[in-house]
């Protein structure tokens, strides 16, 4: 199962890393990551493999909005699938 | 294969565009419940509604935080209770409603439909009983809805039943009066109603459904009238392909969470209902979307031609993204639940009459809207005559949800808060309808529902 995680926000130092970071503390695997930076806003997106979560994908979705909240940031981790069934016939 | 403009697409309709789930609608079945004694019938439907919905909220509020979706409503919809409570009596039936009360606080849901009664061709005793204590009912409890439909297309129009809805609408208008007349708010009259419906305040679980089903009502105005705003200056062919795309992604949305619910919760998936429901929030407005569609402003000549092609579009595009749709499936144009409505009604700009029209071309009919509170109960029941009769003459669904608010007149306005909203008084013809409405009886089904 994967996850995509957003971050959108102003920029500023560290925000992978801090997102990296919470991923591996919860052993989220990333496997594809891109980011853009238009004048000073952030926006980023990765793809993690989440099957190996240590804690549930619904609290770890939450307590990513959490941090993102604290650094002024939106962060979002949401089910692969809202994205196919949106976009994917 | 995902791309950034898809993933950043989802999460602005999310983010900016208030794109949301508005209900999940556990239907449940009381037909095992029946029982001549109304306490026991009472045991056995608290403890068939809280078991078979046990998981509801819980189970919706998990998918909400790992799809990252809003599901901003999770709802029971149960078998219309006249037809378990035929052998109780009045007082019987108000215990029931307590019943349904103590189901929904306990379960966590902010409503239950299906306090009903189909009474379109004739009412049973029980119906009549039912419909007696309708507005103690609605001013004892908080959460529990109800609803009667009174005409279709097969049966004609029971005028019977319509001249007792008159008077049960004032009598909850008076009985809620030190709280704006809000029974009113949870009642209401339709023809042709849908039995698979997951709105409020009209849902409940037909006789046809199974012992327990999902069903999903999607809603979107803000990420429909978004997409119109960023097509620009395209002509009505273009901008109906705009709806239609934009449709099939929220209602793709909306299947993916029902069929998820149904999976976690163990109960069939019913249907999707593809309607647009407004919220008075502002940036959730149907009328918004008709006025980015080029009116001045909602109720200008051009609404109905606007709303009609809205609402085609939107089942268009919705109806190829979900397995089975059904429901109400269209726009709705409810006045207090509707920021931009609100807005066109009190700058003079949208009246009962033009909301009447615009009720032939999309569902649901005159939805929220309050009236003066001294409008005798001729001139409801003339109103829910004329609404019930667009139903009936073009087989659609059409209902009244019509607020006499107890003591106030033209100028003033209601507030309920919350999904209610806010609505202004608006001014009715008070010319009398009463000895039509008095005559009774039945008006005859319309030829073209000869269809076999």
């Amino acid at each position: 199962m994967k996850a995509v995680i957003t971050v959108t926000g102003k920029d500023a130092v560290g925000i992978i890393a801090g997102v990296s970071t919470f991923c591996a503390e919860h052993s989220a695997n990333i496997t594809e990551i891109t980011q853009s930076v238009l004048s000073e806003y952030f926006a980023m997106i990765m793809i993690a493999e989440i099957d190996k979560l240590t804690i549930p994908f619904a609290d770890f979705a939450d307590k990513l909005a959490t941090m993102g909240k604290a650094k002024g940031l939106d962060m979002r981790a949401m089910h692969e699938d809202i994205f196919n069934t949106m976009h994917h016939i | 294969m995902l791309n950034v403009a898809d993933i950043l697409e989802t999460i602005g309709m999310i983010r900016e565009e208030n794109l949301d789930i508005r209900t999940i609608t556990m239907g449940i079945s009381l037909l095992d419940c029946v029982s001549e004694d109304a306490n026991r019938l009472c045991d056995k439907v608290y403890d068939k509604i809280t078991k078979t919905a046990e998981k509801l909220v819980d189970t919706g509020v998990s998918i909400e935080r790992e799809y990252g979706i809003p599901i901003v409503n999770k709802r029971v919809s149960v078998t219309p209770v006249s037809l378990v409570g035929g052998a109780i009596s009045p007082e019987g039936y108000l215990k029931l409603a307590h019943t349904l009360q103590r189901a929904a606080k306990t379960l966590g849901i902010n409503f239950i439909g299906g306090y009903s009664a189909l009474v379109h061709k004739g009412m049973t005793v029980g119906d009549r009983n039912l419909i007696s204590v309708i507005p103690e009912a609605l001013a004892e409890t908080e959460n529990v809805c109800s609803s009667v439909n009174v005409a279709s297309t097969k049966a004609g129009i029971n005028m019977d039943a319509i001249r007792l809805m008159g008077s049960t609408i004032k009598r909850a208008a008076y009985l809620t009066r030190d709280n704006n007349s809000i029974g009113c708010a949870k009642l209401v009259v339709f023809a042709n109603v849908p039995e698979d419906n997951p709105f409020m305040a009209g849902a409940f679980h037909g006789v046809g459904e199974p012992d327990s089903v999902i069903n999903v009502g999607v809603s979107g105005p803000g990420v429909v009238a978004a997409a119109i705003r960023r097509a620009g200056d395209c002509d009505l062919s273009k901008l109906a392909d705009v709806i239609k795309t934009t449709a099939f992604k929220i209602t793709r949305v909306g299947q993916l969470v029902a069929s998820e619910a149904a999976k976690r919760l163990g109960a069939p998936f019913g249907i999707i209902d593809l309607s647009l429901a407004p919220t008075p929030a502002i940036g959730d407005s149907v009328a918004r979307i008709l006025e980015e569609m080029g009116l001045e402003v909602c109720g200008s000549h051009g609404t109905t031609a606007a709303l009609a092609m809205l609402n085609d579009a939107v089942k268009k595009g919705g109806v190829m993204a979900s397995s089975h749709v059904g429901g109400l499936s269209g726009a709705f144009i409810p006045v207090s639940e509707d920021e931009g409505m609100i807005a066109a009604v009190n700058q003079g700009a949208l009246s009962i009459e033009k909301l009447e029209a615009m009720t032939a071309v999309c569902s649901v009919g005159l939805d929220m809207i309050a009236v003066p509170g001294d409008t005798t109960e001729e001139v409801i029941c003339g109103i829910i005559a004329d609404e019930i009769s667009i139903g009936v003459a073009n087989t659609k669904t059409t209902a009244v949800r019509l607020i006499p608010a107890y003591g106030k007149t033209v100028g003033e306005s209601v507030s309920f808060g919350g999904l209610l909203g806010t609505a202004p008084i608006m001014p009715l013809r008070t010319y009398s309808p009463a000895k039509f409405i008095s005559r009774g009886g039945r008006i005859p089904a319309p030829i073209h529902s000869l269809k076999n």
